[in-house]
This record gives C-alpha cells, structure tokens and sequence, in this order.
C-alpha cells in the first residue's frame, strides 16, 4: 500500500444467492459501502476478485459497468439521491428511459412500481415536496421499477424515523418476497438488522460473522 | 451494425436533450437569466449585422442613382483622385456611344477644375457639365434649363453648407479653357440637392455640359460617361477604360467590411458576457449536482455519457435563448426593418455615403450564422466545465463530497 491509502478490505469471500434478503452490518469504517459498491461496479476491488450475475467486476470496462447497472442492479442511497427537478414520475420512469422501453411500456411500469410503494396520488410531487420517508420510497419505486435481479441498499433507514423506517423496509421485504428481488443493506441501523435475513458482519475490512436466521 | 448503433446514439441524444430540458427548466430563474443574457446577444448581433446590411445596400444603392449608374466609362488619364489630371482628361465622346447618348442610355459628363469666389473667398472646386435632359443619375439637372442673369448653377446641401451659399446667391466662377487661358462668369445657385453621396457633391458645381464645353473650348469632350444600367452596351473604345459597377462600389464594400470587422469585436465582448454567465453556471452546476452526477452514474450512466448531458444542458441555454430571442427579437427587427434607424447625429459631414436613417436588412444566412456561432459557442464553454465529470469518482460523488 502507498503512503495515504489503506486496506478497506481483506480476505472477504461472499455468497449471494436470488432472492436473498441480506445486509453487511458493521461500525463506520468496517468496509460495508466499499463492498457495496463494488458490488454495485462502482468501484473495483484493487485485489481478488468480485463476480456479479457472471461479470468479473474487475474487468469490465465503463461501459461494460454501467450497462450491468442499468440492465441488472437497482440502488437505494441513504440520502434518496432523487432528481430534485423532476417529478416522482419521472424519477421513477429515468432508468425505463435508459433501457429505451416504449412509452406505454414505461406508464404501465412506473404506475405499477409507484403502486407497490402507495404513491400513485404524488405522482406529479417534486422530491422537494415530499417527507422524507415518502422520498426514501420513491428511491426504492425507481430501483425497482425496471425489475432488477439486485438491489443494493446504502444506510436506507439512516434518516429516516422510526415508524418511516419500518414502512419502507416492510415495502423492501414485501418486494423482496414477490419478485424474488435480492437486496444486499448496508447498514448498522437495529431496524433495518432485524428485517434481514441473513446477517454479515464486517470488522475492519473482514467478516466477523456470517449468520442465516431460520425463518419461522 | 451502422444502423443499429446510429439508432442508439439518436435515442440517447433524444434522451439527453429530454433530461437537459427538464434540468433547465426545473432550474427557473438561474436558467431564464441566462437565457435572457443570450437571448440579447442573438438580437443585437442580428439588429447591428442587418444595419451593417442594410448601410451597404443603401449606400450602393444611392451610389448607382447619384454617381455610377451601371458602370462608368473613364477616359483613360481620368483620376477621380488627383485634380491634376482634370486637365488632360477628357476627349470627344466616342462614335460608337452616338446612339446611345442620343437615346440617353449614356450620360456624358465633363470635368474641370475651377475656382469659386463665395462672398469674397477663395475656393477650389470641380466643375461638372451634365446634360440637362438626362435622366441617368439623380442630380436635379433639368433646374439647369432655368432662364437666370447668369450661368444656372446646381450644389449640394452639404456644399451649400461649407460654401455659405443658399438658392438664388450669385457667385463668381473662374475657369481655364482648352488654350489655358483665365476666364470667369457669374453662376446662379438654381437649386440645392441633398443626398447621402458625398462623393457627388463636396467641392462640385454643376453647370450645363453644353455650356461648359462653350466655356471651355472643348465641344462634345466629356471626362466620364455614365451607362444608365448594366443591360447598355459596353464596347471597347480606344482611349476610354470600363468601369464595372461592382468595381465602383468596392470602395463601399471595402468600407463595410473595415466597419464589420470592428463591430464583431463588440460582438465580441456581448458573446463573451452570455458565455462567462454560462461557464460559471456550469461550473457551479457541476459542483453542486455531483449526488446527481453520481446518480446518474450508479442509474447506469457512463461519466462520459454524464459530460454528454450537462454539455446538451448547456448548449440548450443556446436553443431556449434563440426562442426566447425569436419571441421578442422578431416584432422588433421588424419593425426596425421598416421604421429604420436614425442615427442621433448629423451624418452629412461623415463623408461617407451613409444615410441619416438606416434600414436594417435581415437575410436568411445572417439569423441562421448566427445562431450556429451561438450554439456552437455555448457548446464549447458548456462542454469545457463538464469534461470535470469524467474525472469524478462516482463513489464520492455520491456522496457529494468532491471539492
């Protein structure tokens, strides 16, 4: 390592499966956003190698990266990262637009993805006119409104209260069940620790643990 | 493989343009100040091109009814510039232009130097013989065929104005005939003319040809024969150079093109206004979008096609001025083109052959130039700040953490 840089991570090796409702829990500064976000091909692992739905993240190149985002993974950031000009529709509609979907084609998704979420009466809402837990909801239609096999999710909890929390991690867990999305949390919220199902967590840079709770 | 790829670089500038419009518009004010900054420039630049236009097409205009017709013959010592030359320069009208000076299709002029006495001075003047009958240029010379105790004279306004005189003034008028020898006559102002070509008017008499050639002992001699438009017959005469029209007016073509490049500098400055507003713009734009940058790039953006976006952003300022611009900008060059503009100073001592009202003369290829330099200008300075983002880390972009 060169003067100023250090190891975020070290000897991980990580198994997701489809469907999984997952989450890398640890301290600030454990590595959970790190391997987050090279799962998510927005970074590259200086060492070892990351594979995600069969591409080396390692070796793609820019476009490469970007097209796996747009085609296979969705993202849920802690602070909603909305497009604040845009309308809720039109959050929700930005990644149809990417994939070139047909107009009517991209109705149907985004009212459909706005459903799952209840928020088809704030459609025409800009990001600035909604509560917080309201945005966080909307981040999650846009994520998954094309679908996604993977949807990775930042600290999504981190600001919002208790009872926004639990309703938009309800809203993860009900999409999580019907389309068999996998979700990857990272996160050291409570709430957010007990949706999960299966439990990783990450101390300086390693996994501690590694837990599957049994469901009932 | 062509048109599948060219299909999806049209879908993704569909794409681009789309989200840029709705980023500028969600933006308000920001944007429409802009907007309006570069809306002006289009106007102005526009406006001040088609008043260039316009003084060329006029001041060719009034050249061709006051000084050269469609094209001139000279005799071939005849310099316009040097008064030494008056002397020698003239000779009989040529045979094979009989006809047409007959038919008045030509309009013989003679030219000799001559000396005024305008309330006791001294001054030295051209005095030009002109046909009374002709109808070739607009000088008034039938007022020539006026009975007066005296040679019937004709100036211009700004001639009246230098020399003090006014219709009606008499005033001695001293020549040299063909022999050299002195002789003098009193001349009655008959009329004053104005017109914008100075060139026809600054230090000029104009008397009766016919008289002229009596006065000075040169009978059917004539310096300058003007064609009364270009369809007239123009035959090689030994001893007599053709003038073309185009060659005439390129002083006029030389002038505007000095006055044009000196105005694009004002263009200049205008443009480099919008473009600073637009630069800072977007180098704030940047700085403060970069959660949406890394937005866009975790929704499956490259950062390349990111620097794409913000630069169609930024060129789009370009667009939306050109209709904002369209939007006030025609009622106004509109009714500049028929209302004119007047100049808030007297222009007759400019010695140019400009007029005190300029009608500004718009053409297709002006508007359309100018918005290609506007846009692609706009480009340039959009996409100039925007290349940042392909050197952001998407990660803390994210975050919004880049300084």
């Amino acid at each position: 390592m060169g003067k100023g840089e250090f190891t975020a991570l070290k000897g991980i090796n990580l198994t997701f499966g489809k469907g999984e409702f997952a989450g890398l829990i640890g301290p600030s500064g454990s590595g959970k956003t790190t391997l987050l976000n090279i799962i998510g091909s927005l970074d590259v692992p200086s060492d070892g190698e990351a594979m995600v739905l069969g591409n080396s993240i390692g070796k793609l190149n820019s476009k490469q990266a970007a097209q796996l985002r747009k085609e296979n993974l969705g993202f849920i950031f802690q602070s909603y990262n909305l497009l604040q000009v845009h309308t809720v529709y039109e959050n929700v509609e930005f990644p149809l637009l990417l994939l070139k979907h047909s107009a009517a084609e991209r109705k149907k998704m985004v009212l459909d993805a706005l459903e799952w979420v209840g928020l088809t009466d704030k459609i025409k809402s800009k990001p600035p006119q909604l509560s917080g837990g309201e945005c966080q909801r909307v981040a999650i239609a846009r994520a998954m409104v094309k679908r996604p096999s993977l949807v990775l999710a930042d600290e999504p909890t981190a600001n919002l209260d208790a009872a926004n929390s639990h309703n938009v991690l309800q809203t993860m867990e009900k999409l999580n069940r019907e389309l068999e999305t996998t979700f990857i949390f990272a996160t050291h919220d409570e709430k957010v620790i007990s949706y999960l199902r299966r439990k990783i967590f990450l101390l300086d840079g390693r996994v501690d643990n590694d837990e599957t709770v049994k469901s009932n | 493989m062509t048109r599948p790829l060219n299909r999806t670089k049209s879908i993704a500038m569909k794409l681009a343009i789309k989200l840029a419009f709705r980023n500028l518009i969600g933006a308000g004010l920001r944007t429409w100040l802009n907007v309006i900054v570069l809306s002006f420039s289009y106007v102005i630049i526009i406006w001040m091109n088609g008043v260039m236009i316009g003084w060329e097409e006029q001041a060719k205009h009034d050249m061709t009814n006051w000084q050269i017709g469609g094209g001139q013959y000279w005799h071939q010592t005849y310099d316009p510039f040097d008064p030494f030359t008056l002397s020698e320069s003239h000779a009989p009208v040529p045979s094979e232009l009989s006809d047409a000076v007959a038919k008045g299709d030509i309009a013989p002029m003679l030219i000799v130097q001559g000396t005024l006495y305008p309330q006791g001075r001294m001054q030295s003047i051209a005095i030009k013989g002109i046909d009374p009958k002709q109808t070739v240029l607009s000088q008034p010379s039938h007022r020539l065929d006026t009975i007066v105790d005296g040679i019937p004279a004709i100036i211009g306004a700004m001639m009246a104005h230098d020399m003090a005189l006014q219709k009606g003034d008499r005033v001695t008028l001293r020549w040299r005939d063909a022999n050299g020898t002195f002789d003098a006559a009193t001349v009655v102002i008959v009329d004053i003319f104005t017109t914008n070509v100075p060139a026809v008017e600054s230090g000029q008499v104009y008397i009766s040809l016919q008289k002229l050639q009596e006065m000075t002992l040169l009978p059917n001699h004539a310096t300058t024969l003007t064609l009364k438009n270009n369809k007239v017959q123009t035959p090689e005469v030994d001893g007599w150079a053709i003038k073309t029209k185009d060659t005439l007016t390129k002083s006029v073509d030389d002038l505007i093109q000095t006055k044009t490049a000196g105005l694009s500098i004002f263009y200049f400055i205008l443009l480099l206004l919008a473009m600073l507003a637009i630069f800072d713009t977007m180098v704030l734009s940047i700085f403060r979008r970069q959660k949406e940058i890394g937005t866009y790039v975790a929704l499956g953006y490259t950062r390349h096609q990111v620097v794409g976006l913000f630069t169609v952003e930024g060129a789009m300022y370009s667009i939306l001025a050109a209709l904002v611009g369209a939007a006030y900008g025609l009622p106004f060059l509109a009714w500049q083109a028929k209302a004119g503009w007047t100049m808030p100073m007297d222009v007759s001592e400019f010695g140019m052959a400009i007029a005190q009202t300029l009608y500004p003369v718009y053409s297709l290829g002006l508007v359309v130039t100018t918005v290609l330099i506007v846009v692609l200008t706009t480009t340039i300075v959009s996409y100039w700040p925007s290349r940042k983002i392909a050197k952001m880390n998407p990660t803390e972009a994210l975050r919004g953490k880049i300084q």
